[in-house]
């Protein structure tokens, strides 16, 4: 058996499961409530500054981050003509963001999104939004752009229908929740093992002189991916939403060729 | 993970069962799993972000609509490690 001391890395359950606050409600349950209530509220608070005078406090943040989503996300991909789907992305991204960022908030030090759960949800919301779309306006024709893009002869149609088939219907919502889940897993035992690290350094029962000024490299290390987690939740949130939005556009306009 | 663990619950019965030795494996297989499944993203982030860089600095007035396909490429090159991330997951840990 192996020695119990120096570091031992906690089994997997118990740096992301936990127990529960009352039945059926944990922490990750917690974290999404707060998230939902904090950009409801943020919003609201938003939406009933004057709109009249110079933006201030919320309504400058919700201005900023609705232009940012108009800018950056519809425009780019969906065109003017798709400027309705705003709120659809915006909740979106608000939500995705405020599940990601409390990996680095002490106290919660777990990002919701890096359980299974949350991204399946959504993604699931998203599949079921750009099929619907798909079929209110192009109709039933819309499953056969889908299996069929433009120009595919006939004698490779059985294939080519099937890969198509496998990778709108499949792989699309399977990706989106493994892009989000695994990079907020990856980033969370990151911290976990760089902060694992400092301890065991400079708590060792040892007690040689050079451990605790070498427990100083991992703990700079923390510092630096604490930073770059911040940015790893908002770029996630920004992905996720964006191909949303390219998925729509593609049921909105017939199948393109992006994959 | 259920049908898993009768087979080790099998293998204990058995007697021929080592936990070091499947950690061990386990731990070893993990780590190989999840280097060879970064190699291709790896070159191929480098090549869509370099590529997308030459470009941005030819024509800096379409760096926003190249930025935003370079994110898109990102994600689905990106996908591919993280699924190989996954993996390293269910392996060591399942």
């Amino acid at each position: 058996m192996l020695a119990e001391r120096g570091l031992i890395f906690p089994p997997i359950n118990e740096i992301l499961r936990w127990q529960d606050i009352f039945p059926t409600f944990n922490k990750i349950a917690l974290i999404a409530v707060l998230a939902a209530l904090i950009g409801i509220v943020l919003f609201l608070l938003a939406a009933r500054a004057d709109a009249k005078k110079a933006p201030t406090g919320a309504r400058n943040l919700a201005e900023t981050t609705v232009e940012f989503i108009e800018e950056g996300i519809v425009m780019q991909t969906l065109g003017k003509s798709g400027l309705g789907w705003t709120p659809f992305l915006l909740s979106l991204f608000i939500f995705i963001f405020l599940c990601n960022i409390p990996g680095i908030i002490p106290i919660f030090q777990m990002p919701a999104t890096a359980r299974i759960a949350i991204p399946l949800s959504l993604s699931l919301l998203v599949w079921v939004v750009f099929i619907g779309t798909g079929i209110k306006h192009q109709g039933m024709g819309y499953f056969g752009g889908l299996l069929w893009p433009a120009g595919v002869p006939t004698a490779l149609k059985p294939l080519v229908g099937a890969i198509e088939f496998i990778s709108t219907i499949f792989v699309t919502p399977f990706s989106l929740t493994v892009r989000l889940m695994a990079n907020m897993l990856a980033g969370h035992i990151l911290l976990v093992t760089f902060g694992l690290l400092t301890e065991a350094l400079v708590t060792a029962e040892t007690k040689q002189a050079f451990l605790i000024p070498t427990g100083i490299l991992p703990f700079f290390m923390l510092i630096f991916l604490t930073g770059f987690e911040i940015l790893v939740a908002f770029l996630q949130a920004y992905i996720f939403t964006i191909l949303a939005a390219v998925y729509i556009n593609n049921s909105t306009v017939g199948h393109g060729d992006e994959h | 993970m259920e049908a898993f663990s009768a087979l080790v619950a099998a293998e204990e019965a058995a007697g021929s069962f080592d936990p070091d030795a499947k950690n061990i494996a386990a731990a070893t297989n993990a780590g190989l799993a999840y280097g060879l499944a970064a190699i291709g993203p790896g070159i191929g982030i480098g090549y869509l972000v370099g590529k997308s860089v030459e470009a941005m600095a030819r024509q800096p007035e379409a760096a926003g609509m190249v930025r935003t396909t370079m994110f898109l490429g990102i994600a689905f090159t990106e996908a591919l490690a993280l699924i190989g991330f996954v993996v390293f997951i269910l392996v060591k840990f399942a």
